[in-house]
């Protein structure tokens, strides 16, 4: 047996498991893709334009999103009208959902990815994971799990920056 | 020749392309439920690590990948 051939085959193997695999993220700068084009379940806000919108991805078994909710929910009581908190849920039960709904309720827009096809398109590194986006949709600040206190004092600095 | 390196090179992308599941990080619903956890009995696990100790000389080494919800 030829070990370099062998060797060249494995290396173009994991290449092309890599490329394979290769996830194409959101990223701060980019523009979320249209809500309203994923037949999500429930219901969105009739116009987002204009305004600060935090879109946060959870999950009912992410013991963080649990964590992240009375913050996101506070944040959205405090800024009313200029800011849209929308939470997305990707569960694959609507039944998780709603049980973890019942523990923890909230003011704010929520919706149902059931087919995780904009979960998919946005590609979130962990969960949950929230964008804040400006009044043209643009993607400016981007949040990677929920920290507690460190994260939502930068929630806050972040929303009063784009409100400036 | 050729042929035998396309086929080896066919087998290496299928076996890498096929046996790695890829789980996402909104797709862990399974692997974050407590029965995924290799530790959630304590006590047996203490248990076990004594058994293992006594009898081979030996501790550790029990870490295994897989369950957890990956979150943060």
């Amino acid at each position: 047996m030829n070990t370099s051939l062998l060797k060249k085959s494995l290396l173009a193997a994991l290449l092309a498991g890599t490329f394979l695999t290769a996830r194409a993220e959101l990223k701060v700068g980019d523009t979320l893709p249209d809500l309203a084009s994923f037949k999500l379940e429930g219901k969105l806000p009739d116009s987002l334009k204009g305004k600060i919108v935090v879109v946060d991805f959870w999950a009912s078994w992410c013991l963080p999103c649990a964590e992240s909710f009375p913050v996101l929910d506070e944040l959205q009581k405090k800024y009313g009208d200029k800011l849209v908190v929308i939470g997305v849920n990707v569960d694959e039960k609507a039944s998780n959902m709603d049980k973890f709904l019942k523990k923890h309720a909230v003011s704010f827009t929520l919706v149902r990815d059931s087919g995780q096809k904009l979960v998919a398109a946005v590609s979130p590194e962990t969960m949950p994971t929230s964008f804040i986006l400006d009044g043209e949709g643009k993607v400016r600040f981007l949040h990677s799990g929920f920290h507690g206190e460190k994260t939502h004092k930068e929630y806050a600095s972040e929303i009063e920056s784009l409100l400036k | 020749m050729k042929i035998k390196s396309l086929f080896l090179l066919a087998s290496a992308v299928l076996l890498i392309g096929t046996g790695c599941a890829n789980v996402k990080p909104w797709q862990r619903e399974h692997l974050a439920d407590y029965t995924m956890q290799a530790d959630r009995d304590p006590l047996g696990t203490a248990q076990k690590e004594h058994i293992w100790f006594s009898r081979e000389e030996a501790s550790g080494g029990r870490g295994v990948g897989g369950g957890g919800c990956g979150c943060n």
